[in-house]
């Protein structure tokens, strides 16, 4: 009977379906690569537009300047994907670079003990990322035992952080941070100027906290759970998911990578100054916003978000070189973010139409 | 007998990419009469109504209005034609008022710019009159019971004079009553000369209301017939194409030792309400046994499922499952270890992760058992999926696609199966069959009784008396948050369970 009527299926509908599903798979592919087809169009018009784009210097400075930003997205995807926001990463960045600053310049000050404590390098780069994860901590504590949103639990720690950062030299910089061998702390701008096998640190250190944070993400209960609580968290919630403490954790290592990129930028310039990192929570928020992550949760990459972080380091780095204002620069940026939301958008419609 | 064709699909052919949602299908509404439109989930029944509605446009074929050919291009230019469409879901403003509700985007205004409240709160309450309901126009939206809401809905379609009502399950979130009351609204709007294309899954409440029977499958045309030359076999037999499903009897499962005792379960009205959601609750529950909970709306039911799964604060009592107690603080996951597990009563909202893969949805509950040192292995995860996949016949093309993929039926079988990866002892499961086809449902009572030979014991919720009766070894009713029987198979009748049901409610009905 079933067979019948399946002859029955006229022939033209028939052929509309087969023609159809060709056509969309091709279309789906190319809103999955959106970001990455974006990024090789933006490097090939610099290449061939710009004699010096292509440069090995060039490249490693453009490289250097996508590091920071795809560190802190990275972090931020994290939250984003439990449909949260971290507007504080921006200043836990100043804060971080200040925490280092003022432990290889001033040390640990104990006044009931009247000494003064200088850690060795390396202990001065944990105990700032441990102030990075700390604050990450307050974030989700206020966002998930207090019930605030998470847009106005990080904006009123964006302030908190950058009031400390200002207050711990009294809006001073800490400058030339070569460190003392007497005092066993010298070293740290290796961090920024080091290299291996011919690339700078911090893009090493993009590169394996990027494999790290795609490993979590999709292959530990940790990163399912993530991805669940930003899909449904009433779902999770009922599956046994402990929504809290995940949601915290997202916060936590976004404290993390806002700390390390704080390490990196004070190690760079040997020098830290208060108010470094201000608005690069929204360059993290576009990065991750580029590479397709949903600022409702649930859907994203963390692969995307680096992408992403390198479609705006190109478009900048370009612009740059080629002498574009960088009014004009800051005009542009804006619109590539709001045209990458706008394609997002457009592929959820298609979608629902199931016409990809 | 010849009565009037109002609007009439001809030939409507839907091609979405992937399917052919409706093939030359036609469709004929009778002028101020309830048209009834069946079919198992995915015949089509939805895409045909969004085509009448404006919402989609037919790939080929032609509605004719009245005798002209209409091409709505939008729900906008269908109300323009009197068509109008009630979806399951309500679509209101919780927040607005009634008659700020039901002129939504259609306000009356002075000299086109400020709204005329007072106008529209007369010509709203005028329509609540027709509708014989005492709302006032005033009242907030939130304000109203479910069934009040569905009113104001109808109101919203009848202040754009229409002549076409589309009404998708309209039934699904009420009570007996207010069904009741829903009917004769119905009947009225007919009356009026309104016609009325009614869906619903409940095949009895259709040979209440329905003059005209239409039966889509796979999109296509089954049947059409006028109600009173039928009975719910035919339907039956038409809807799933094989012999009509005889009252469903479980196969034999032996049934074992106390599973799960319950005693005192109590959770008090939130604020500062006197009284009780669950008054005191004692019951257990043994091994292989299918346990079911039958009340009305508001009885406790899910409250009851709730407070045992850890979700209420305020929930306290004594819970022993397999002769060890769980805390009244632990937690959902605790209660998950110890082998309590959940499906929930609302599978979009509660049971599934939209915008997860079917896999991911699967294993979400017991990822800890894919772990092969820091990382899921993904060999551990595809053997559990295609092993459920297996078990529980569920019909997919690929795991990797999104849950949305699957017709309802096959998402609840994703729900049970994510909730049996778990390693339950006990299954709670709150309305399993809801808003799935007659051949699903069937599936499921066949899992539950084949999980109950293998020993978990199971407690299950419906509304739906015939279900109860149909698959419970044993039947506990509730009333206002008590239990107010506690009956054998045998025993449960349905006269035995509505006259429970209805213990400590003001108007003793009796009866279906």
């Amino acid at each position: 009977m079933e067979q019948a009527q399946n002859q029955l299926v006229s022939s033209e509908a028939r052929e509309k379906l087969k023609s159809q599903q060709g056509r969309i798979a091709f279309r789906a592919l190319l809103f999955q690569l959106r970001a990455f087809i974006a990024l090789i169009l933006l490097f090939t018009f610099f290449a061939l537009y710009s004699s010096s784009f292509l440069q090995a210097n060039n490249l490693i400075i453009l490289a250097k300047q996508a590091a920071i930003n795809a560190i802190l997205g990275i972090g931020m995807t994290f939250v984003i994907l439990t449909a949260g926001i971290d507007l504080s990463v921006g200043s836990i960045v100043g804060l971080a670079g200040m925490v280092a600053g003022g432990l290889l310049i001033d040390g640990l000050v104990l006044p009931m003990f009247d000494v003064v404590i200088y850690f060795n390098v390396w202990i001065v780069m944990i105990i700032t990322l441990c102030v990075g994860m700390l604050f990450g901590l307050v974030n989700g504590i206020i966002i998930t035992r207090f019930n605030v949103a998470p847009f106005i639990a990080t904006l009123g720690t964006l302030y908190i952080a950058r009031g400390l950062a200002l207050l711990s030299n009294n809006g001073a910089t800490y400058p030339n941070l070569v460190g003392n061998p007497e005092l066993g702390n010298a070293g740290f701008p290796t961090l920024g100027a080091g290299r291996f096998l011919e690339l700078p640190y911090s893009i090493w250190i993009m590169i394996v906290l990027g494999l790290l944070a795609m490993f979590v993400a999709s292959k530990t209960p940790f990163g399912r759970q993530v991805y669940a609580i930003g899909g449904n968290m009433r779902a999770a919630k009922l599956s046994g998911v402990r929504v809290k403490t995940v949601t915290m954790l997202t916060y936590v290592i976004s404290g993390f990578c806002a700390a390390m990129v704080g390490l990196i930028i004070t190690s760079q310039l040997a020098s830290a100054h208060p108010a470094t990192g201000e608005t690069f929570e929204l360059n993290a928020i576009a990065a991750v916003v580029l590479g397709g992550t949903s600022l409702a949760g649930g859907r994203g990459t963390i692969s995307g978000t680096i992408i992403g972080a390198f479609v705006i380091g190109v478009l900048n780095n370009g612009m740059v070189i080629e002498g574009v204002s960088s009014f004009w620069q800051t005009v542009i940026t804006g619109v590539v973010i709001i045209l990458a939301v706008i394609i997002d958008q457009l592929q959820s419609r298609l979608q629902e139409r199931k016409l990809i | 007998m010849s009565d009037e064709v109002i609007l009439r699909a001809e030939q409507v052919t839907k091609v979405y990419p992937g399917t052919i949602a409706l093939n030359n299908v036609d469709f004929n509404i009778y002028r101020g009469k309830v048209n009834v439109l069946v079919g198992e989930n995915g015949a089509g029944k939805s895409t045909l109504m969004k085509i009448l509605a404006g919402v989609e446009e037919a790939t080929s074929g032609t509605l004719i209005l009245e005798g002209e050919v209409i091409r709505p291009r939008g729900p906008r230019e269908a109300e323009q034609h009197g068509i109008g469409i009630i979806y399951q879901e309500l679509n209101l403003f919780p927040n607005l008022s009634v008659s700020e509700n039901i002129y939504m985007a259609h306000e009356i205004t002075s000299g086109g710019v400020v709204v005329n409240h007072a106008e529209q709160e007369q010509r709203a309450a005028d329509l609540l009159k027709r509708l014989e309901q005492p709302i006032s126009p005033k009242t907030l939206v939130a304000n109203l019971r479910i069934g009040q809401q569905q009113i104001v809905e109808i109101a919203k379609t009848l202040a754009l004079n229409v002549r076409i009502l589309i009404m998708d399950e309209p039934t699904s979130a009420l009570s007996n009553a207010e069904v009741e009351v829903l009917f004769r609204v119905i009947r009225e709007l007919r009356a009026q000369g309104v016609s009325i294309v009614y869906i619903s899954h409940k095949l009895e409440e259709l040979m209440q209301i329905g003059d005209y029977i239409t039966v889509l499958r796979d999109g296509y045309l089954i049947a059409e017939a006028r109600i009173p030359d039928i009975d719910l076999k035919w339907i039956v037999e038409n809807m799933v194409n094989r012999d009509a499903a005889t009252l469903y009897t479980p196969p034999e499962h032996p049934i074992g030792s106390e599973l799960l005792r319950v005693e005192d379960l109590t959770l008090p009205r939130p604020g500062k309400a006197q009284g009780y959601l669950l008054d005191h609750v004692s019951f257990s529950l043994n091994a292989g046994e299918i346990l079911g909970i039958y009340g009305l709306m508001g009885a406790g039911r899910t409250e009851l499922f709730e407070v045992l799964m850890g979700l209420h604060p305020y929930g306290t009592g004594t819970i022993w499952l397999d002769g060890k107690k769980i805390s009244n603080h632990a937690s959902v996951e605790q209660r998950i270890d110890a082998g309590l597990m959940l499906i929930p009563e609302d599978r979009q909202r509660e049971g599934l992760i939209q915008t997860l893969t079917i896999a991911d949805n699967m294993i979400l509950a017991s990822l800890r058992r894919y772990l092969s040192g820091f990382f899921l292995s993904s060999r551990k995860q595809k053997e559990s999926v295609s092993r459920m996949t297996r078990n529980l016949a569920i019909k997919l093309s690929n795991p990797q696609n999104l849950i949305g993929s699957l017709s309802g039926g096959n998402q609840q079988k994703v729900v049970v199966a994510k909730a049996l990866l778990t390693s339950p002892k006990v299954l709670m499961m709150d309305e399993p069959t809801r808003g799935i086809d007659v051949g699903a449902k069937e599936e499921i009572f066949d899992i539950m009784a084949e999980l109950a030979q293998q020993g978990f014991g199971i407690l299950f919720v419906s509304t739906e008396l015939k279900e109860v009766m149909a698959i419970a070894d044993r039947v506990l009713v509730m009333s206002k948050g008590c239990i107010t029987a506690n009956m054998t198979r045998a025993e449960a009748t349905e006269q035995a369970l509505v006259e429970a049901s209805a213990i400590g409610h003001e108007i003793v009905k009796t009866g279906v």
